[in-house]
C-alpha cells in the first residue's frame, strides 16, 4: 500500500506491506534511524515519535494508519543548526548515557512542555514512565527536562516554536 | 517482532466496517488504538487475517453528556478521558482510572471501548465499567443494540459481541446522587496491568447516605468482577470505618483469585478488602468534607 | 548550538560528553542502524521444550516461502563442524540443536530471508517434531543421583559442571567451631537479565573476492570476540573486521558470542550476502545470558563483642544447559572470593558448584566484575544477620569489622591483595548525610505506633580491572589492554584503545586522561574503539575494568608521548633535556618560565624540525598490564517504608557515598552510580527470571521482566570519599559496577531491618509487595 506522511515537515511517501509498523518506516524506508527499537510488548517507548502532535510508540502504530498524518522524529528537533532546549539539557545535565532510549524520551519530554511548559519533579517523572532507560536513573533525564522548561519560559516561547 | 501478513481495511463508516466483518467472521478483527491487539500480532499470539481499522470513521470519536449521562465514542483514545477536567463533577471515576492505565504513551492511542472489547481480566476499564453499570452500544448487520456492564464480560478475553458486532460507544448513566469515586490499583511498576484493581464509586443523596454504590474489581478472577452484596450492605447508609470494614469483607468476598507470579489468591483477595475499605474510607472523608457538619 | 566542552587541565572536572553531540541529535549509529546493499535478514526457529529429543525439522515449507534465501538446521552446521561453539568459559555450547534440546527458547533453526517479516513468516514454517523429556529446574535436583543427565556429550556423565573451592576449610571449620556466636543464612540470588535497552545482533558481510569477513556486532569485546571467530571459523583473523557500532548498553550481556551470531556469519559466507541477525526481546530475555542464579549458603563466625572470626560459604551456581559465562579461565566462580568483603576475617573457606539444568546458559558477569555482587550480597547479608544475633547495630558492627586503613594493602584470607581503602571514613560520611542517629530515633518512635520502617546499610568492597595478565586470561587470552595516541603535526590526537563503551562515556573520560598528561584540551583529542582494524588490541569494556586497564594505558601512553615531547621542547628552547620544566600545560626552560612551548608547537617540530637523529612522529603505544587489581568500595545506607496492608515497600531515601580513588569526571562517575543503583534497585524489588515446573520462562518480555519506570525509581542522594589506587598511574580504580554491586544488599537490608522486630532475619529478593505480605500475615499484622 502507498502511504504518504509529513515527516519532520517534509512530504514522504513508500510503498509498505500493512503489517509495516510506523517506527520500521521510519527507519528502513525513511532512514531516519534516530528511532529506536527496543522491545516488542509495547513496553520501553524508544521509538516514541509525535504522530499529528501526539507521543506515540511507533512499533504500535502500523505505517498505513499513519497514512496523510504528520510525524515529528528526533531529527525534527533541531532547528537551523540550533539544538532543541531539551537537547541541550539532555547534554548539559547527562540525562543519556548509551543514547539508546534519548530520542524517545526527547519526543516524550517535547510533547510534556508543550502541554505543561513548568512541570515538577513529579509531573516529569509520570510523563516519562512510557520510556525505560536502562543506564541514567531517570534523576539526570528529570534534570535535563526542567534544564528545558527554564530555557524556554527564559525565552518566553513554547516548545517547538523557540529558536 | 512482525505481525503476520493481513489485508487492511481503514473503513469510512460503521456500516462498512460491519460489512467487513460479516465477511470475513472470525478472521476479521477490528482495531481502534490497537494497544492490546498489535503487541499479540507481534508476538503472533493474534494473526487475523483482515484487520478493520475504525480510527477514520467520522463521528466515533470524543464524549458528550446529555440528560441520560455520558456516550464515550469508541475511537476516544484514554488520554481523552484523563484530561477530560469537566468530567470530574459527575464522571469522577472516569478521571480517577485513566491515569492508571497503562502507561502515558499507550495512553495517547489506546480506546476504552477497544480495552472493553479485548476484555482482559486484568484491565482497568472493566472494573470501572461495571462500577458504573454502564452499557456498551453495539452495531452489527441486524442494528444496534446495548449490552449492560453485567452482561458483557463473558470469561477471559471473552465478551458477549458477536463477531460481526463492534462497539460504537460506551454509555454510562447519569448518576442519581453527588458522585464520589476512586481507582486503587496494586501494580508492580507503571505499564504493568493490575495485580489487583478496585473501583469503588458512589453516588450520595444531600444526607449523605449512599444511593447506589459501584463496586469493581480487576485481575480477581477469570473477567473484570462486580461485588453486588457489598454494594448492597452501602445503599442507604452513611459510610463509617466499621461499614467500610464489613463492606470490604464483603468485597472480598466477591474476589475469584487465582494464585500466580503477582502473588497467592489469599494475597489478591486481602488486597481486594485493604482497597476497598481504604477507597471507602477516603471517599467518606470526602463526603465529610462536603457535608455541614451538623447533617 | 554546540556546547563548549574545552576546558584546559581537564581532569578532574564535569566536562560535558562528546559523544552526547551525535546521540542527542539521533545520530548515533547502533547496529540495527546499519543497512549494507543487499542485506538479507535472518530468524531463528526455537524451541517450545526446556528437554526434549528432536525426532524430525522439516524445512521445505520454509524454503519454499518466495524470498527465502536459506534455511540452517543443526545437522548443516554439523556437516560443517559447527554444530557447537567453544563459550568462553571453556565449555561448549549447540550453535543450533543437534538430537536434542536443552532449554526452552533454545536455537533449533536459522532462516534467511529478503526482509524481517519474512523471515519471521518462513520460521514459522519449519516444522519441528519433538519428544518432550523429564526436565531439570531445580539446580539442588539437578546433583541427585536419580536426576536425568543433561549433556550427554560430557564424560564423565553428570550435571556437575566444576567443583571450585578456595581458602581453608579445616581452619575455618575449627575457628567456627571455637566461635561464641556462629549465625547461618541461605540466600539466593536471584536469575536476572542484563537486559540493556538496544538488544544483540550483528551483520556478517562476508565478501568472496576478497575473502575478507566484516562483521559489525553489538560487542562488548570485538577483539576478543574476532579472535575466537577466527579460531572457531578458521577464518585468518587479519580478514576478520569486527566492528562495534555505537553499543546501546551493554552490562555484560554483549561479551559472550551467540549462535545466531554464527549462524549469520555461516549464512553471509555461503551466501555472498551481508545477513543481520536483530534479536527480539524476548529472545534477549529467554536465551542470550542470564546472570546471577546464586544458591548461597553462608555460616559466619563472631566473638561475644562483635569481632567476626570465620567464615564459610557454600554454593551451588546454576549456569543453565551451557557454561556460558564470561568468567576468566582459573575462576569458575568469578572473583566471587572477594565474599570476604570489607571485612578483617582472620580465616575464611568457599565453594562452589556448578550444575547443569534445562535453562537458558550463561552466568554473564551483569554490572559486575564476576560473581562480585553475588559475593557482596551474600556478605553484606551475612553481616545484618550476625547483627541481629549479636543484638548490635548493623553499621556499629561493621565499624568493628573493617579492614583498618593501616592494613593496606591488605591479604585476603581467600587470596587477594586489596589496594586501599578507608571503610570507616566512608561509611561516616553517609552516616552523618543521612543523620543515621536522627533516623534510629525516628525508628524507635515509629515502631511504637506499629509502623513498619527500615533501615538498611550495605558496606561492600569490589574487586575490579582484570588482569593481571600472570592471573587473568580468557581462552588464554591474557587481560591485558591497550592505547595507541597519535599527536598530529597540529597537536591534535586520535587515541585508539581496546575496550569498547557502551554508554560510559570512554570518548570524554579518556580524553580527560590524555588531554591533562599533554597539556591539552579534551576538544583536541578524540577517542576511538570498537574498530578491530584501527585499534590496538584490548580484551574489552566489562567488569569495570576499562579505567582501570585500559585508562591506565591512556595515560602510560601519554606520558610516553609527553617524554618524546620533552626531548622536542628542549631542542625548541635550546636547553638541555633536563633543563625543561612541564608545568602541567607547557614545557619551559627550569626557572625561565617565560620561555615556554605547548604540545601543538612540540607537534609540529615532532614533524617538521626534529632535534638530529630523532625518529619523526609523535605516537605511542602501550599495552598496560596491571600490576594488580582494584578495589573500589562504598557505604549505602537506604531507608524504607512498608505499607502493612499491601506489603508494598517504599524507598524513602538511599544514600551512597563511593570511593572509587581519583575520579576523572564527577559527572559521569554520578550518572554511573544513579544507573547502578537503579538497576540494583530493580534487582531487589522487581526482577527474576523464574521457571515453571516444566522449564517454561515466566519472564520472556518487558511485561514480566521488570524494568522501572521514572516513576518507582528513587531519588538517590550520592557523595564520595577518594582512596586513590597506589598502583594506578592516575590512582583511578573504575567504578560503573559498585552501584549495583553493593546496592542489593542495602535494599533487601532495610526490608528485612523494617521487619526483624517480627524475628524475620531473611527475605529472597525480589521483595515483592506478596512476599511481604505473607510475612505480615504470618505474625497477625494486617490492616
Amino acid at each position: 500500500m502507498r502511504v504518504t506522511l509529513t515527516v519532520n515537515g517534509e512530504v514522504r511517501s513508500a510503498d509498505v506491506e500493512p503489517r509495516t509498523l510506523l517506527a520500521y518506516l521510519l527507519r528502513d524506508e525513511f532512514r531516519l534511524t534516530g528511532t529506536h527499537v527496543g522491545c516488542d510488548t509495547t513496553s520501553c517507548g524508544a521509538c516514541t515519535v509525535l504522530l499529528n502532535g501526539v507521543p506515540v510508540k511507533s512499533c504500535t502504530v502500523l505505517a498505513v494508519q499513519a497514512d496523510g498524518g504528520e510525524v515529528m522524529t528526533v531529527e525534527g528537533l533541531e532547528q537551523d543548526g540550533q539544538l532543541h532546549p531539551l537537547q541541550e539539557g539532555f547534554w548539559e545535565s547527562h540525562g543519556l548515557q548509551c543514547g539508546f532510549c534519548t530520542p524517545g524520551m526527547l519526543m516524550t519530554a517535547y510533547a510534556l512542555l508543550r502541554e505543561v511548559p513548568d512541570p515538577d519533579e513529579e509531573t516529569i517523572r509520570r510523563a516519562i514512565s512510557g520510556n525505560l532507560c536502562r543506564c541514567t536513573g531517570y534523576q539526570n533525564i528529570v534534570k535535563a527536562i526542567r534544564y528545558a522548561a527554564e530555557r524556554l519560559s527564559a525565552a518566553g516561547a513554547v516548545a517547538g516554536e523557540v529558536k | 517482532m512482525f505481525p503476520a501478513p493481513f489485508e487492511y481495511l481503514a473503513v469510512r463508516s460503521v456500516e462498512e466496517a460491519i460489512d467487513a466483518l460479516a465477511r470475513h467472521g472470525y478472521d476479521a478483527k477490528v482495531i481502534a488504538g490497537g494497544q492490546s491487539l498489535l503487541p499479540m500480532m507481534k508476538l503472533r499470539v493474534a494473526a487475523p487475517s483482515v484487520l478493520v481499522d475504525l480510527n477514520r470513521v467520522e463521528g466515533l470519536s470524543g464524549w458528550q453528556e446529555d440528560a441520560q449521562g455520558l456516550r464515550i465514542g469508541a475511537t476516544t483514545r484514554h488520554a481523552a478521558l484523563e484530561r477530560a477536567r469537566p468530567l470530574a463533577e459527575r464522571y469522577p471515576l472516569i478521571l480517577a482510572t485513566a491515569p492508571w492505565i497503562a502507561d502515558p504513551l499507550v495512553r495517547n492511542r489506546g480506546t476504552m471501548a477497544g480495552s472493553l472489547a479485548h476484555a482482559d481480566p486484568a484491565a482497568d476499564w472493566g472494573a470501572a465499567f461495571l462500577a458504573l453499570r454502564g452499557q456498551v452500544e453495539v452495531q452489527g448487520p441486524q442494528g444496534t443494540r446495548s449490552i449492560g456492564a453485567d452482561d458483557f464480560f463473558v470469561d477471559i478475553f471473552t465478551t458477549s459481541l458477536a463477531a460481526d458486532e463492534i462497539i460504537t460507544a460506551v454509555r454510562l448513566p447519569r448518576p442519581v446522587g453527588h458522585p464520589e469515586a476512586t481507582y486503587l490499583k496494586l501494580e508492580r511498576k507503571v505499564g504493568d496491568f493490575a495485580v489487583v484493581g478496585v473501583a469503588l464509586n458512589l453516588e450520595v443523596d444531600p444526607e449523605g447516605r449512599v444511593a447506589q454504590a459501584g463496586i469493581g474489581l480487576a485481575a480477581v478472577g477469570p473477567k473484570p468482577l462486580r461485588a453486588p452484596q457489598a454494594e448492597a450492605a452501602l445503599i442507604g447508609q452513611r459510610l463509617s470505618f466499621n461499614l467500610a470494614r464489613e463492606v470490604a469483607a464483603l468485597a472480598a468476598e466477591a474476589a475469584d483469585p487465582t494464585s500466580d507470579q503477582r502473588g497467592s489468591a489469599a494475597f489478591k483477595r486481602d488486597m481486594v478488602r485493604v482497597f476497598v475499605q481504604r477507597g471507602l474510607e477516603s471517599l467518606r472523608q470526602r463526603i465529610e468534607g462536603r457535608q455541614p457538619a451538623s447533617a | 548550538m554546540a556546547l563548549e566542552v574545552t576546558e584546559a587541565r581537564p581532569l578532574g572536572k564535569p566536562i560535558k560528553r562528546k559523544e552526547d553531540a551525535r546521540l542527542v541529535r539521533g545520530q548515533g549509529r547502533y547496529l540495527d542502524d546499519i543497512a549494507l546493499p543487499g542485506m538479507l535478514y535472518l530468524a531463528l526457529v526455537r524451541s517450545p521444550y526446556a528437554h526434549a529429543r528432536i525426532k524430525r525439522i522439516d524445512t521445505s515449507r520454509a524454503k519454499a516461502l518466495p524470498g527465502v534465501h536459506l534455511v540452517l538446521t543443526g545437522e548443516d552446521l554439523a556437516a560443517k563442524n559447527l554444530a557447537w561453539m567453544p563459550t568462553l568459559a571453556g565449555d561448549k555450547q549447540m550453535v543450533l540443536a543437534v538430537g536434542k534440546v536443552l532449554f526452552q527458547y533454545q536455537e533449533v533453526a536459522a532462516v534467511v530471508a529478503e526482509s524481517r517479516a519474512l523471515a519471521e513468516d518462513a520460521a514459522n514454517l519449519v516444522e519441528v517434531e519433538y519428544e518432550p523429556l523429564p526436565v531439570v529446574v531445580d539446580p539442588f535436583y539437578a546433583l541427585e543421583p536419580e536426576a536425568p543427565i543433561l549433556r550427554e556429550d560430557r564424560d564423565p556423565p553428570s550435571n556437575r559442571i566444576f567443583h571450585w573451592e578456595v581458602g581453608d576449610r579445616e581452619a575455618t571449620e575449627e575457628a567456627l567451631r571455637r566461635s561464641a556466636v556462629v549465625v547461618k543464612e541461605r540466600i539466593r540470588m536471584p536469575r536476572v537479565h542484563p537486559a540493556p535497552l538496544e538488544p544483540c545482533g550483528c551483520i556478517a558481510d562476508y565478501q568472496r573476492a576478497t575473502g575478507k569477513l566484516t562483521w559489525y556486532v553489538t560487542s562488548q569485546a570485538p577483539h576478543a570476540h574476532r579472535t575466537v571467530l577466527s579460531l572457531v571459523s578458521g577464518l585468518p583473523e587479519h580478514k576478520i573486521h569486527v566492528i562495534s557500532p555505537d553499543v546501546g548498553g551493554g552490562f555484560g550481556n554483549k561479551v559472550p558470542v551467540f549462535p545466531g551470531y554464527v549462524c549469520a556469519i555461516v549464512a553471509s559466507i555461503g551466501l555472498g550476502r551481508p545477513v543481520k541477525w536483530v534479536e527480539t526481546r524476548t529472545e534477549n530475555l529467554t536465551s542470550t545470558n542470564f546472570a546471577r542464579d546464586y544458591h548461597m549458603e553462608v555460616e559466619i563466625g563472631a566473638t561475644e563483642d562483635g569481632r567476626v572470626t570465620a567464615l564459610k560459604v557454600f554454593t551451588i551456581a546454576d549456569h543453565g544447559a551451557f557454561d556460558a559465562a564470561a568468567d576468566p579461565t582459573r575462576f569458575p566462580a568469578g572473583l566471587f572470593s572477594i565474599v570476604t568483603g570489607s571485612y578483617d576475617f582472620p580465616t575464611a573457606f568457599a565453594e562452589v558448584d556448578g550444575v547443569y539444568t534445562n535453562k537458558a546458559p550463561g552466568g554473564v558477569a551483569y554490572r559486575c566484575s564476576f560473581r562480585v555482587t553475588e559475593a557482596s550480597f551474600l556478605i553484606e547479608r551475612a553481616m545484618n544477620s550476625l547483627a541481629l544475633r549479636l543484638n548490635l547495630d548493623p553499621a556499629e558492627l561493621r565499624l568493628r569489622n573493617f579492614i583498618p586503613p593501616e592494613k593496606f594493602p591488605y591479604r585476603s584470607p581467600l587470596g587477594w591483595t586489596y589496594d586501599s581503602g578507608d571503610y570507616a571514613a566512608t561509611l561516616k560520611r553517609a552516616m552523618e548525610i543521612i543523620d543515621y542517629p536522627a533516623l534510629r530515633r525516628e525508628q524507635a518512635e515509629r515502631r511504637a505506633r506499629g509502623e513498619l520502617m527500615g533501615i538498611g546499610v550495605s558496606t561492600f568492597t569490589e574487586i575490579v580491572g582484570a588482569g593481571p595478565s600472570h592471573t587473568f586470561d580468557i581462552l588464554g587470552i591474557k587481560m591485558f589492554d591497550s592505547c595507541e595516541i597519535r599527536v598530529h603535526p597540529t597537536g591534535k590526537v586520535i587515541a585508539r584503545l581496546g575496550t569498547r563503551h557502551q554508554g560510559q562515556g570512554h570518548e570524554t573520560t579518556f580524553a580527560q586522561v590524555i588531554a591533562e598528561e599533554l597539556g591539552l584540551t579534551t576538544d583536541d583529542v578524540i577517542v576511538e574503539e570498537g574498530d578491530t582494524d584501527t585499534a590496538p588490541y584490548g580484551l574489552g569494556t566489562y567488569a569495570s575494568r576499562s579505567t582501570p586497564t585500559a585508562g591506565a594505558a591512556a595515560a602510560v601512553a601519554a606520558r610516553r608521548v609527553r617524554d618524546k615531547a620533552r626531548k622536542i621542547a628542549a631542542h625548541l628552547l635550546e636547553v638541555a633535556e633536563e633543563d625543561v620544566d612541564w608545568d602541567g600545560q607547557r614545557f619551559h626552560p627550569v626557572g625561565a618560565p617565560a620561555r615556554s612551548v605547548g604540545m601543538a608547537e612540540v607537534a609540529l617540530a615532532a614533524y617538521t624540525n626534529l632535534p638530529p637523529g630523532m625518529e619523526p612522529g609523535l605516537e605511542a603505544s602501550v599495552y598496560y598490564d596491571p600490576p594488580n587489581l582494584t578495589f573500589p568500595n562504598g557505604a549505602y545506607i537506604c531507608v524504607v517504608d512498608i505499607d502493612r496492608g499491601t506489603g508494598q515497600v517504599h524507598v524513602r531515601r538511599f544514600v551512597a557515598v563511593d570511593d572509587c580513588g581519583t575520579v576523572i569526571n564527577p559527572m559521569v562517575v554520578e550518572g554511573q552510580i544513579h544507573g547502578g543503583l537503579t538497576e540494583g534497585f530493580a534487582i531487589a524489588f522487581l526482577q527474576e527470571i523464574a521457571f515453571d515446573d516444566t522449564g517454561n520462562c515466566l519472564a520472556p518480555n518487558f511485561m514480566e521482566y521488570l524494568v522501572p519506570t521514572a516513576v518507582e525509581t528513587p531519588r538517590w542522594e550520592t557523595d564520595r570519599t577518594v582512596t586513590p589506587s597506589p598502583h594506578h598511574p592516575i590512582g583511578a580504580k573504575g567504578v560503573g559496577e559498585s552501584p549495583n554491586v553493593g546496592s542489593p544488599a542495602a535494599f533487601a537490608n532495610a526490608v528485612i531491618d523494617a521487619l526483624a522486630p517480627l524475628g524475620v532475619t531473611h527475605l529472597d529478593i525480589p521483595l515483592y509487595p506478596w512476599k511481604v505480605w505473607e510475612v505480615l500475615r504470618q505474625h497477625g499484622i494486617t490492616e
